[in-house]
C-alpha cells in the first residue's frame, strides 16, 4: 500500500480534456496498466485519487501532479512506462514517487502566457502591460462558483511579470499564487481586456511551467 | 493542432469530441497510404462513438495495407457555426485533414433522420452533394446501415449503398477502388464494376417509372447490374471481427462501456420490428469466445461497465454460463455488466442475480401492446402473465422501479388495446404491492408510448400510419385512464415519427424535398434541438410532394415498393403471410419452436442458429 504522486504533460489535443474526464482516463489508464487503486469505503466506492491544482480547459502544462493511493507496493518504472503505452494523445507521465509533502506547501504557479495579436504586437504593448500589473491593485470582475460576478483584486496574486516578444506574440512569464486563492493565469488577458481594451489580445494561450514551493524551489 | 481550429474550440460546448487523439486511434503515415477513408458518421461524436458498427469497420478497414480509415462526425450547432466562419472545412479526426481530399467518403447511416445531416456534412466538407456533380473518381460517396435497406430518398446523394453487414463487402468494395485508382478508371467505370459486389447497390444503375396514380410503375437495371442486391451477412460469427481492442474516448459518449456482441439476428419475428428481420438469419457467437472477448477488451480499455448487447440478449443460449464465466473477472475489476434489452418472459432469479449486484435501480421491459389480442396480432409473444412474474421476481429482489415501452397507432388497434396499457401498468402497481423485498422505498412505473412507424422490410410495410390526430385522441384517451399514482405516462412527440414513416418508405423523388429541407436549414433533425417539422412541411409545399401520401397510404399486395432491388433474405410473401396472420390474431412461433421458413437461412446454407 502506498500514497504517490505522479507528474504529467498535459499538452496538444490533451489541453482540451476536461477535468473530469482526465480523472476517467486516469482511472482507465491505471485499470489498463493492471494497477489497483485503493477505492473508498460505502456504498459507491470511488477510486482515491486527486489532481492538484485542476487545469482549465486549453491551457497546456509540464508540470501536473496527481496523487494517489494503491493496495499493493507499485514498481514505480515499470507503472510509469505502462501508462504511457495506454495514453491519449498529449499526456506523458514524467514521475512517480512517495507523497512526502503535503499539499498546502504548494504555493506559485509558474507560468507561460502568450498574447497573440494577428496585426503585430502593438509597440507600446510591452510598456503600458508593465505600468498595468505594476499598478496597486488591479480589480476584475470573475465568475464565483455560485455564477454571479464578483469583483476580484488579482494584484495581490501576482508575483511576478516578465515580457519577451516573438513575432505575432507578447510573452508573458509569470509567478502567481498558486492557491487559497490561486490566480488563473488567463485573468491577466481579463484585466488587460477591462483596462487597456485597446490591446485585447486576438489570441491567448497559457501553458503552466512549473509548481513551486515558498522558497522558489519545485514543488514535489 | 490547426491555428483556426485552436482558437475555435474555446468557444464551443465539449471541445474534446473535436480534437481525435484518444487511445487505440489508428495513425499512419500519409506517405505510405494508398487510399484514403473518411468514415462519416451523421450524427455527434458521442452517438458515433457508441455504434459497435463502426469500432468494427473501423478495425477492419485498418487492418488493411495501404488504407487509412479515419473518424468524421457531425459538429453540433455552435461547433459547425465556428468552422463555417473561419473557412474550416470537414475535417477527419487523426490527421485533422480536409475530407474532400480523400479518396473515399463513406457514411453509416442507421436512422432516416440523419439523412439531412449526412447532406449537411458534405457541405461543411465541401463535397458537391449530388452524385451528378461528383463526376471524378474521388471522392466517392456512399452508404451503409441499417437505413439502407431503404435509401431512395438518399439515392441522388450517393453513388452506391452498401446493403447488410459490410465486413466482407467494405474490404472488396476498397480493393476494387485502390484498382480503379491504379488503372486510371472513370467513376462510370467504377460505378459498374462495383455494382457486381455482392450487396452493392448503385442507384444510377435503375430507371423508376411511375403510374399516374404516384406509385411506382417499374425499376429497372441497367448497364449489367442486378435485378436484385441481396444484403451480405457474415457467415460465421466465431470467425466474425470483434474489436477487443478499440478506441477509448477521453469525453464521455452515450455508450461508454465494452459492448459485447453475442450474436446476430433475433428468434422472435415481431412483425413490427425492421432490426428483426434485416438482421437475420440467427448466428451465434460461442460463449467461450465471447467470454474470451469480454476479457481483453475489459483489459484493454480500463472500462468498468460492459454490456451484452443484441437485439435480445436474454434470448441467447449460452448466458448463463457466460455470466458464471464472467464473474469472477469482473468481480475482481470492479466490472458491472449489464444487459440491454431483456424479455419479459425469461427474466429469471438466476439472471438478476448475476447482473448489477450492487446497483439495483431499474427494469425496462417492452410489451409493445396493452392486450393480449394485439400482442398476438405484432406477433410479440409475450403474455402479460410472464411479465408479471418478472415483474415479482424483481421486486422480490429489491427493484422498485420499472419502465414499460408501448406503442400506440398499431394496426387493428382499438380503444380497448389503448386502454389496456393503463391496466398493465395498474397491474404491474398490484404486483409491487405483493412482492416487493421492501415497500418504504416506493415504486417507479414509467409508460412510455410512441408512435407506430411501419418500416420497410417488415410484415406492416403494406400499412398506412394511423393519422396524427387520431394518436393524439388515443394518446388523451389513455392518460386519462393513467390514475394509479405511482405510475408517470410519457408519450412521444409526434412530429418527427411522422417524418420518420415519411422518410423510412420514401422513393427517389423525395430526394428533391430533403434537398430543400437542408436548404432551409434541416441538419440534426434526429435531435429535438435542431426538429423542425413546419420547415419539413414548407420543403414538401416547395417541391409539391404530398407527405401523407407516403406515411398514411396503405400499399396494396401487388404495389411495387420503392425498396423492392433490396433482397434482405426474408421473402416478401413470408412478410405478406405474416401480415395476413396479424390480420387473423394468429401468432407465429419463434424461430427456436419453429423455423418458419422465411428465406434467410439460404444466405448461410444451413439451418440458422434460432
Amino acid at each position: 500500500m502506498a500514497k504517490l504522486r505522479m507528474k504529467f504533460i498535459k499538452e496538444e489535443q490533451a489541453a482540451w480534456i476536461s477535468h473530469l474526464d482526465l480523472m476517467r482516463t486516469f482511472q482507465r489508464c491505471f485499470l489498463r496498466a493492471g494497477l489497483t487503486v485503493k477505492h473508498s469505503q460505502g456504498f459507491h466506492p470511488h477510486p482515491l485519487m486527486s489532481i492538484l491544482l485542476p487545469l482549465s480547459v486549453g491551457q497546456s502544462s509540464v508540470c501536473e501532479l496527481l496523487d494517489f493511493e494503491t493496495v499493493e507496493d507499485v514498481d514505480t518504472e515499470a507503472l510509469i512506462r505502462s501508462m504511457n503505452e495506454g495514453m491519449p494523445v498529449g499526456i506523458r507521465v514524467l514521475e512517480c514517487y512517495d507523497v512526502t509533502r503535503p499539499v498546502r506547501e504548494l504555493k506559485v504557479l509558474h507560468a507561460r502566457v502568450e498574447f497573440e495579436y494577428d496585426g503585430g504586437v502593438p509597440a507600446d504593448a510591452q510598456e503600458k502591460l508593465r505600468e498595468l500589473f505594476s499598478r496597486e491593485s488591479i480589480i476584475i470582475q470573475k465568475r464565483t462558483k455560485r455564477k454571479a460576478m464578483a469583483d476580484v483584486d488579482i494584484r495581490p496574486m501576482l508575483e511576478e511579470v516578465l515580457f519577451a516578444e516573438e513575432e505575432d506574440k507578447l510573452i508573458l512569464t509569470v509567478r502567481v499564487q498558486a492557491q487559497d486563492p490561486g490566480l488563473n493565469p488567463a485573468l491577466l488577458a481579463t484585466a488587460v481586456e477591462k483596462e487597456l481594451p485597446e490591446l485585447k489580445p486576438d489570441f491567448v494561450r497559457v501553458r503552466r511551467l512549473a509548481l513551486l514551493d515558498g522558497a522558489g524551489a519545485e514543488f514535489r | 493542432m490547426d491555428k483556426r481550429l485552436e482558437r475555435i474550440l474555446p468557444r464551443v460546448q465539449k471541445p474534446a469530441r473535436y480534437t481525435g487523439g484518444e487511445y487505440n486511434a489508428v495513425m499512419k503515415n500519409r506517405d505510405e497510404v494508398e487510399v484514403r477513408y473518411a468514415f462519416c458518421f451523421p450524427d455527434t461524436y458521442e452517438i458515433g462513438m457508441s455504434n459497435l458498427g463502426m469500432r468494427i469497420l473501423y478495425g477492419i478497414m485498418n487492418e488493411m495495407e495501404g488504407v487509412w480509415c479515419e473518424r468524421v462526425f457531425a459538429p453540433w450547432g455552435d461547433m459547425e457555426e465556428e468552422m463555417r466562419k473561419s473557412g474550416m472545412p470537414l475535417y477527419a479526426l487523426e490527421s485533422g485533414d480536409p475530407i474532400r481530399d480523400f479518396d473515399m467518403v463513406g457514411f453509416s447511416v442507421g436512422y432516416e433522420m440523419a439523412f439531412p445531416a449526412m447532406l449537411n456534412m458534405l457541405d461543411l466538407a465541401g463535397i458537391p452533394l449530388r452524385t451528378e456533380e461528383r463526376t471524378a473518381l474521388s471522392p466517392i460517396v456512399y452508404a451503409g446501415g441499417s437505413a439502407m435497406y431503404n435509401c431512395e430518398p438518399i439515392a441522388e446523394f450517393i453513388d452506391f449503398a452498401s446493403i447488410g453487414e459490410g465486413e466482407d463487402s467494405t474490404v472488396e468494395v476498397i480493393e476494387l477502388y485502390r484498382r480503379a485508382k491504379r488503372e486510371g478508371w472513370d467513376k462510370p467505370r467504377f460505378l459498374r464494376e462495383v455494382a457486381q459486389i455482392p450487396g452493392i447497390y448503385v442507384p444510377s444503375l435503375y430507371d423508376v417509372s411511375y403510374n399516374d396514380d404516384g406509385t411506382v410503375a417499374a425499376i429497372t437495371a441497367k448497364d449489367g447490374a442486378p435485378a436484385k442486391v441481396t444484403k451480405r451477412i457474415v457467415q460465421d460469427m466465431n470467425k466474425a471481427y470483434y474489436p477487443a481492442k478499440t478506441i477509448v474516448p477521453t469525453t464521455e459518449i452515450v455508450q461508454d462501456r465494452v459492448s459485447l456482441e453475442l450474436f446476430r439476428g433475433c428468434i422472435r419475428g415481431c412483425r413490427f420490428c425492421q432490426a428483426g428481420y434485416i438482421y437475420r438469419p440467427v448466428r451465434n457467437r460461442d460463449p467461450e469466445l465471447c467470454a474470451e472477448y469480454a476479457r481483453q477488451a475489459c483489459a484493454d480499455s480500463g472500462y468498468q461497465e460492459m454490456t451484452l448487447s443484441s437485439l435480445s440478449s436474454s434470448d441467447y443460449p449460452g448466458l448463463l454460463p457466460l455470466c458464471d464465466e464472467l464473474e469472477p473477472f469482473c468481480e475482481g475489476r470492479h466490472i458491472n455488466m449489464n444487459l440491454p434489452s431483456l424479455r419479459a418472459d425469461n427474466f429469471s432469479m438466476g439472471l438478476m442475480q448475476r447482473l448489477a449486484k450492487g446497483r439495483k435501480t431499474g427494469l425496462t421491459f417492452a410489451p409493445e401492446a396493452g392486450t393480449q389480442r394485439l400482442r398476438d396480432v405484432i406477433n410479440k409473444n409475450v403474455t402479460e402473465e410472464a411479465l408479471m412474474q418478472s415483474c415479482a421476481t424483481a421486486f422480490a429482489g429489491g427493484y422498485n422501479a420499472v419502465k414499460l415501452y408501448f406503442m400506440l397507432g398499431l394496426p387493428t388497434e382499438t380503444d380497448e388495446d389503448v386502454l389496456g396499457i393503463a391496466e398493465v401498468a395498474n397491474h404491474v402497481v398490484h404486483c409491487w404491492r405483493e412482492n416487493a423485498a421492501n415497500h418504504n422505498r416506493g415504486l417507479r412505473v414509467t409508460v412510455s408510448t410512441s408512435w407506430f412507424v411501419p418500416k420497410p422490410h417488415t410484415a406492416f410495410q403494406w400499412e398506412a400510419q394511423i393519422p396524427k390526430e387520431e394518436y393524439e385522441r388515443r394518446v388523451e384517451l389513455l392518460r386519462g385512464a393513467m390514475k394509479a399514482k405511482a405510475v408517470t405516462y410519457n408519450w412521444h412527440a409526434p412530429d418527427t415519427s411522422f417524418m420518420e414513416a415519411v422518410l423510412s418508405r420514401g422513393d427517389r423523388r423525395l430526394g428533391k424535398v430533403l434537398y430543400r429541407a437542408w436548404e432551409l436549414g434541416s441538419k440534426l433533425d434526429a435531435w429535438e434541438d435542431y426538429f423542425s417539422l413546419e420547415r419539413w412541411m414548407q420543403a414538401f409545399a416547395d417541391c409539391g410532394i404530398d407527405p401523407h401520401f407516403y406515411a398514411n397510404r396503405e400499399r396494396s399486395r401487388d404495389e411495387v415498393l420503392p425498396w423492392s432491388v433490396i433482397d434482405c433474405g426474408v421473402r416478401e410473401d413470408y412478410l405478406w403471410n405474416e401480415r395476413q396472420r396479424a390480420y387473423e390474431e394468429t401468432t407465429t412461433p419463434d424461430c427456436r419452436s419453429a423455423c418458419g421458413a422465411c428465406g434467410a437461412s439460404r444466405l448461410i446454407g444451413r439451418k440458422c442458429d434460432g
